[in-house]
């Protein structure tokens, strides 16, 4: 550890703050980490039919978005960002 | 007609208990007609908390099973006039009351108190689904722990689920040394995570365990907690007042260093 990171350390409050707000957020979309595991896995299976899929990379999440009619509220979301390698034009 | 307020949290531990007795004490210091209700049958508590446990003679499931008249099961304070315990039963379980009976309950006592306060159960079952039956207001309890917070999220989706719209956040045994140097989330982290109404921040205060000891609630005191007790229950009554200060009054020390 270098001597920057004792002053980059995020405090153990935000720390908390983060958490709380990754498991709500996973609480309040009723969205067990098993299910998301599940949605992740069935995702990759159909796309790697049509591309080579940067496996590392890969970031498949349940966000909260605000809803549209600009109340302030908001809903759930699933957010993915799955790079591709190479398309497959295998199946063309 | 009264209002009934459920004092609820989810998790155990967090201070309901504490809560309500010091509300409901408040309220009576304030003029307020009011009755508590211990609705955690089987393991009741509210009943040592106010030092009323010598008193017991009837409780909650001898009314609804009208063995008593509702009037019989009230035991007044020791201190205020105008403030009632209506204790739970502690050898039998949540199942001897439903939801219908408690509303039923609290409906009756509308028409002759100001505020009925209950004092929910931990968890989300039975005793939860009684305590909020009758419920038009309920005031969540948490401490800034990621465990705390996590449960009173779920208990304010429940809360809604049920058409309570109007419920408030007390966060409770927060301490100011651990908030300052970045190791406890303050009531404002825990607001803005839950996007709740805040209605009271509580210090970690000492005198709390003290006057649990006694049986006597601090609210309206000189203690850090007494006030903001009391600033709660104003509140409540739907007076605006300020958030405590609490770095403020640390001993000599702090004063003194306050005045540099």
């Amino acid at each position: 550890m270098k001597i920057s990171d004792i002053f980059k350390r995020k405090s153990s409050s935000d720390v908390a703050k983060d958490r709380l707000k990754l498991v709500l957020v996973s609480d309040r979309a009723t969205c067990s980490p098993d299910i998301m595991q599940k949605i992740r896995s069935d995702i990759i299976e159909v796309l790697s039919k049509y591309a080579e899929i940067d496996m590392d990379n890969i970031d498949i999440n349940i966000t909260q978005m605000d809803t549209e009619d600009n109340t302030g509220k908001t809903v759930p979301a699933l957010y993915a960002n799955i790079p591709i390698k190479n398309m497959n034009h295998t199946s063309k | 007609m009264g209002e009934v307020i459920v004092i609820t949290s989810g998790k155990g531990g967090v201070g309901k208990t504490t809560t309500t007795a010091n509300i409901g004490t408040g309220l009576a210091k304030l003029n307020k007609k009011v009755v508590l209700i211990d609705t955690d049958i089987g393991l009741r508590n509210l009943d040592v908390v106010m030092g009323l446990e010598n008193r017991i003679v009837y409780n909650i499931v001898d009314v609804i099973e009208e063995n008593c008249k509702l009037r019989q099961a009230l035991i007044k304070d020791k201190r205020y006039d105008t403030l009632f315990l209506l204790p739970a039963a502690q050898t039998r379980d949540k199942t001897s009351v439903t939801p219908e009976q408690m509303k039923k309950l609290t409906e009756e006592l509308k028409e002759e108190f100001d505020y009925i306060i209950l004092d929910c159960p931990a968890g989300i079952e039975q005793g939860f689904l009684n305590a909020i039956a009758g419920a038009d207001r309920a005031i969540v309890v948490t401490t800034p722990e990621v465990s705390a917070v996590r449960d009173a999220d779920r208990i304010i989706g429940l809360l809604e689920a049920k058409e309570i719209k109007n419920h408030q956040l007390i966060v409770n045994r927060l301490r100011p040394d651990l908030i300052k140097r970045g190791d406890m989330m303050s009531a404002d982290d825990v607001v803005e995570i839950l996007a709740v109404e805040l209605i009271g921040q509580v210090p970690d205060d000492e005198n709390i365990v003290i006057a649990t000891n006694n049986g006597e609630p601090l609210v309206g005191d000189n203690s850090l907690a007494g006030q903001a007790y009391m600033n709660i229950c104003r509140r409540v009554t739907g007076e605006n007042v300020p958030f405590l200060d609490l770095e403020a009054r640390k001993g000599l020390f702090g004063w003194l260093s306050r005045k540099r």
